[in-house]
């Protein structure tokens, strides 16, 4: 379905990751899963400099209803944190694929984007 | 679990939630909507116009008979021999322990012979243990009778700063419902489309801290009266939004702030118990409590750093933990989380600071008065 792009990979902890042009992954969570919490009201994510290990822990989102642990989907470097959803919880329900993103890795290991999920597969995965 | 879908009760007002693209999940052993839109677009509908709950999973239960307000006054902690007609009253029923069976609000209303009909209104949750309650101390009360008549009718609540010109609007007939003061209570006849009419018993009654009412109406009519009040413009609202007002609005949650465990006393509810009554179940381990002094106190807090406290954290000073939290949102109103919890009686001031651990993240906040907000004069 179109809510989860083809050009984007997948977690099946619903996390999405782009690469983009300069060889980093852009990181954040899904269509469904800001579905699934509404309103998004916390975020806690890591701090430039982190160096994080793919299915580790990296933060947590906090919808009004419920808190979720945010996992890392490719180990890496984080480079840049996205201040703007910090201040702005509500960006992760607005446009999760999107302004909705959280960070920005440097990748150690780009053969772990192969273990990620498609588009395709992710929604099989949501049943959606 | 016992979330099997298929054991799970039905409002009248399903249908109407379900067309509404409702989210819903077993609450109380019903089927409930927790968000239509999302929560905090419904909390602000309620803040700053009018929004609708569907609370008919509620019991409601009749008491009738010469000594119906006698019987009811054994078991609340308000005077009902005072309770005028047309007039409601919040409290509580006790344990013979004190302890906190359900809260409650009774309505005094009439039969239309003119005889005297009570109508108690108790957490859906309780209703069982409420009516065995009653069933266990009604035959020392000669003549009163009492029926369960929860699944017979609806109960809409329709609140918000808008919500009596809405009433008003749907109202056949005068007096209208904005003619009621604060926990009056009145039958009124609403004009629901189509040519259809129906009865609704009109409390200005609410969980919200905003002003309106709550209907109860002939469940068959139900569905209509909720889309009269769809078509008029008040937004549905599910029980996220519910809870996230009535925990701005300083409100106890049964089940979540207070309990049997708990008495109205330490959940700081004294007000809502009148010991200038001799007798009422309860009574006695409350008096013997109010001589000892309280150990502990529910209070109100406040976040001073990011995330939303929740039932089960615990409240820490200097690295010990005092007490846990009993329930906490996020307040969109404060933007900021909010919650209750009890402490130690002698560090319930208001001011003093505490740490609240979040999964592990201990963040600081201020024990505060409450309700959290209060809505502006009119």
């Amino acid at each position: 379905m179109a809510e989860h792009p083809s050009e984007l990979r997948y977690t099946t902890e619903h996390e999405w990751v782009r690469v983009e042009d300069d060889g980093t992954a852009t990181v954040g969570v899904t269509f469904f899963a800001q579905d699934q919490l509404g309103d998004v009201v916390y975020i806690v994510l890591p701090s430039v400099g982190d160096t994080v290990q793919k299915d580790s822990k990296m933060g947590e989102i906090e919808s009004v209803k419920s808190v979720s642990d945010l996992f890392v989907p490719v180990s890496g470097e984080i480079t840049e944190v996205n201040q703007d959803v910090i201040d702005n919880p509500e960006r992760v329900n607005e446009d999760p694929h999107g302004a909705g993103w959280m960070v920005r890795i440097r990748m150690s290991d780009e053969s772990e984007l192969d273990r990620l999920l498609t588009g395709e597969q992710y929604d099989e995965a949501v049943a959606i | 679990m016992s979330n099997n879908a298929e054991s799970l009760l039905r409002t009248a007002l399903y249908g109407c939630h379900v067309a509404a693209g409702a989210r819903l999940v077993p609450f109380a052993g019903y089927e409930m909507p927790v968000q239509y839109q999302g929560v905090i677009a419904e909390v602000k509908a309620v803040r700053s116009g009018v929004g609708m709950f569907d609370v008919s999973h509620m019991g409601r239960i009749s008491i009738q008979g010469g000594g119906a307000a006698s019987f009811m006054d054994s078991l609340v902690t308000f005077s009902v021999k005072t309770l005028a007609t047309g007039r409601a009253r919040y409290g509580f029923i006790l344990t013979d322990t004190g302890g906190v069976l359900d809260d409650v609000i009774l309505y005094h209303t009439q039969h239309e012979d003119g005889s005297d009909l009570l109508r108690l209104v108790c957490n859906a949750a309780n209703r069982a243990a409420v009516v065995a309650w009653m069933e266990r101390h009604v035959p020392a009360f000669r003549g009163v009778s009492f029926v369960d008549n929860t699944d017979e009718t609806v109960l809409v609540a329709v609140q918000g700063p808008r919500a009596l010109a809405v009433i008003d609007e749907l109202c056949i007939g005068d007096p209208k419902p904005s003619a009621l003061r604060p926990f009056g209570a009145d039958e009124f006849a609403f004009s629901l489309g189509d040519g259809a009419i129906a009865a609704g018993f009109v409390g200005r009654t609410g969980y919200t801290g905003e002003d309106g009412v709550e209907i109860a109406m002939d469940a068959d009519y139900g569905p209509r009266l909720w889309d009269a009040l769809a078509a008029a413009g008040v937004t549905p609202c599910g029980l996220g939004a519910r809870d996230v007002l009535r925990l701005e609005a300083g409100l106890r949650l049964h089940g979540s702030d207070m309990d049997v465990t708990t008495t109205p006393l330490e959940a700081g509810l004294s007000r809502f118990v009148n010991m200038d009554k001799e007798l009422f179940h309860g009574r006695d381990a409350l008096e013997l409590q109010e001589d000892d002094g309280l150990n502990r106190l529910l209070v109100g807090l406040r976040l001073l750093g990011g995330g939303v406290p929740r039932h089960g954290c615990a409240i820490l000073n200097n690295g010990e933990s005092i007490g846990e939290i009993t329930s906490g949102t996020y307040s969109p109103i404060l933007d900021t989380g909010i919650a209750m919890g009890y402490v130690p009686h002698d560090f319930s001031a208001p001011g003093n600071q505490v740490h609240i651990d979040l999964r592990g993240r201990l963040v600081e906040a201020e024990i505060t008065e409450m309700p959290f907000y209060r809505r502006p004069k009119s």
